[in-house]
């Protein structure tokens, strides 16, 4: 049987859908910057191993760079282009231009959606290698330093801004917990105040 | 690349019917190791069959006491599920241990024990690679090695196998589950992978144009005191140079019950009988457990640059051990 090698697709991009021909081997970070002009998103290694091309799909963080864009059909994509409310920027970039966050910014669109995603995993519950006790019993770690080091451990800056980059995630969760209403749904407020009560005990 | 067609499974006998049809298609499940093979030109695909929205996406209790994992399952769910963390740690441990957060939100359990091996000469194209090109040769015996294996080997390839959610796995005698074109059928863990002798292209028992439909975990009292340790040349978001599943019940100093299993040492998640055997009723000591360690590692054969995997799996056995003993007594 020959099937097609391209494939009409749509996706759901920071809330618009966009409908496109794609020939099945681009990649969903391709369609964002070659064909749909989203350049936010950042090509690095393009081997799954930087992190600079990280979005969320359907509200989890993936690697755009391996994920194939035709098996990202019918799913919401959001990219750094996508993540503030108007004018009004996310917590995260509000953080990380606080805290500089960033040197030359070429990893900057895939750390800041990391970190919108690792603040809700971690409302969530969800234990990381660090975690001590990941019995669900002992309920979710405080999000210290070392747990977003871990968390964020997907995503590469070759400026080496890493301490920054941690003090920033840390005060986008401190604001996240006092504002819950403002994240995005996944991980609902009974987990993030249970966290916020373990991060404060 | 090659040009590919590409088609969504709805049902499982659906996907395994495509794949059936077309001897040169892949399934594909988050693509974190196919695509990135596809890009390196090591598979050529001419369909990918993505298995992603098949219903084999679940986490159930078995009536036993055990755990069905569904093969579409992601890493990330596996490792928040709060059976598989009361239950297994280990596992969820051993997930939480491999990749970054955004690859483990798109791999799945069934890529995961079919990824292939990370050496580098097996990614290349242009080098000689007999598990890629049989009978192409095995540049890495005399090569860079230095994270191949130290046991089970053969003159033919020393690759290891990656995954550590594997290891766990293989500690907890995890059996396979797939669906073939004649019907469902059943593989332990210990039987999936193929020793290397002389073909090491042909990695595992899955009959042709399987489909893997879950994992099944035996109930395992053991397992809830159970760990999964890494080693890696940086803290994170690497692989392994040596790591250990290891869950221990110890009463009255005694060893009642053991399972320990390797990785990056084989071919395969290397589950440490000889080991398990040696220490079964015995005391749990750090002697007796170093000496359990040496029984196992008798049989290795490093290499000239990977013979520092011998003392490193020794070392992780004993504090591992001591570790879960000292839990036990708490
Ligand atoms: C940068 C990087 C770092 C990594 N670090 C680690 C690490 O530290 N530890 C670790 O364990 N892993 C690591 N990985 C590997 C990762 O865990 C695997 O790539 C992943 O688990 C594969 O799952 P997948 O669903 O994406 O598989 P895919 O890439 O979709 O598929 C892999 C193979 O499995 C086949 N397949 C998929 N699903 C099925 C099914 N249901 N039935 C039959 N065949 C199937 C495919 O045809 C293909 O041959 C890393 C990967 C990358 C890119
Ligand atoms: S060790 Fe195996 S995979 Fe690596 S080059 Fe040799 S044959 Fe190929
Ligand atoms: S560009 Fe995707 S991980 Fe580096
Ligand atoms: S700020 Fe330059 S790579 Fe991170």
């Amino acid at each position: 049987m020959a099937l097609s090698t391209s494939t009409t697709i749509t996706l759901a991009i920071n809330g618009e859908k966009h409908t496109l021909p794609v020939d099945n081997r681009t990649t969903l970070l391709d369609a964002l910057r070659e064909r749909l002009d989203l350049t936010g998103t950042k090509k690095g290694c393009d081997q799954g191993q930087c992190g600079a091309c990280t979005v969320l799909l359907d509200g989890r963080r993936v690697i755009s760079c391996l994920q194939l864009a035709v098996a990202a059909e019918g799913r919401a994509v959001t990219t750094i282009e996508g993540v503030a409310d108007g004018e009004l920027l996310h917590p995260v970039q509000q953080a990380f231009i606080e805290l500089d966050g960033y040197q030359c910014g070429y990893c900057t669109p895939g750390q800041i959606c990391s970190a919108i995603a690792v603040i809700e995993e971690h409302a969530a519950g969800w234990p990381s290698a660090v975690t001590a006790d990941i019995r669900p019993e002992a309920g979710p770690p405080p999000l210290d330093a070392d747990e977003i080091r871990e968390r964020m451990s997907g995503n590469l800056c070759r400026c080496g801004a890493y301490v920054s980059i941690v003090r920033a995630v840390a005060q986008a969760a401190e604001a996240a917990w006092q504002a819950p209403e403002r994240q995005d749904s996944r991980g609902g407020s009974d987990a993030a105040a249970s966290a916020r009560t373990a991060a404060t005990a | 690349m090659r040009e590919f067609g590409y088609q969504r499974a709805d049902d499982v006998p659906g996907a395994v019917a495509l794949l059936a049809a077309d001897p040169a298609a892949r399934y594909l499940g988050g693509g974190t190791n196919l695509v990135d093979l596809m890009k390196t030109g090591v598979e050529k695909p001419a369909l990918l069959i993505d298995v992603r929205e098949l219903p084999l996406d679940r986490i159930e209790v078995t009536g036993s006491g055990g755990l069905r994992i569904g093969a579409t399952v992601t890493n990330s769910d596996l490792a928040a599920d709060p059976e598989v963390r009361r239950r297994y740690p280990a596992l969820a441990q051993a997930v939480l241990a491999g990749a970054s957060g955004q690859l483990r939100n798109m791999a799945t359990v069934g890529g995961n024990l079919l990824q292939r091996t990370r050496c580098g000469y097996f990614a290349d194209t242009t080098k000689p690679c007999n598990k890629r090109e049989p009978g192409s040769g095995c540049p890495a015996i005399a090569g860079e090695h230095h994270n191949h294996a130290i046991l089970g080997a053969s003159a033919h390839c020393v690759a290891t196998h990656p995954s550590d959610m594997g290891v766990a796995l293989t500690a907890f005698d995890a059996v396979v589950t797939c669906e073939t074109a004649d019907g469902p059928a059943e593989l332990p863990l210990a039987g999936f992978y193929l020793p290397v002798g002389d073909t090491p292209h042909l990695e595992t028992a899955l009959p042709p144009g399987a489909l893997i439909t879950g994992v099944t975990l035996p109930p395992a009292p053991v397992a809830a005191t159970s760990r999964y340790r890494k080693v890696r040349e940086r803290a994170s978001y690497a692989f392994a140079i040596g790591s250990i599943a290891a869950a221990l019940d110890v009463q009255d100093g005694v060893v009642r019950d053991v399972r320990l299993a390797f990785g990056a040492v084989a071919s395969r998640p290397w589950r440490a009988r000889a080991a398990e055997r040696a220490l079964t009723g015995g005391p749990a000591t750090a002697e007796a457990f170093a000496a359990a360690a040496d029984t196992e590692l008798a049989a290795a054969e490093p290499l000239p640059h990977n013979g520092y995997k011998v003392a490193l799996t020794r070392n992780l056995v004993v504090a591992m051990l001591t570790e879960l003993t000292q839990e036990a007594v708490r």
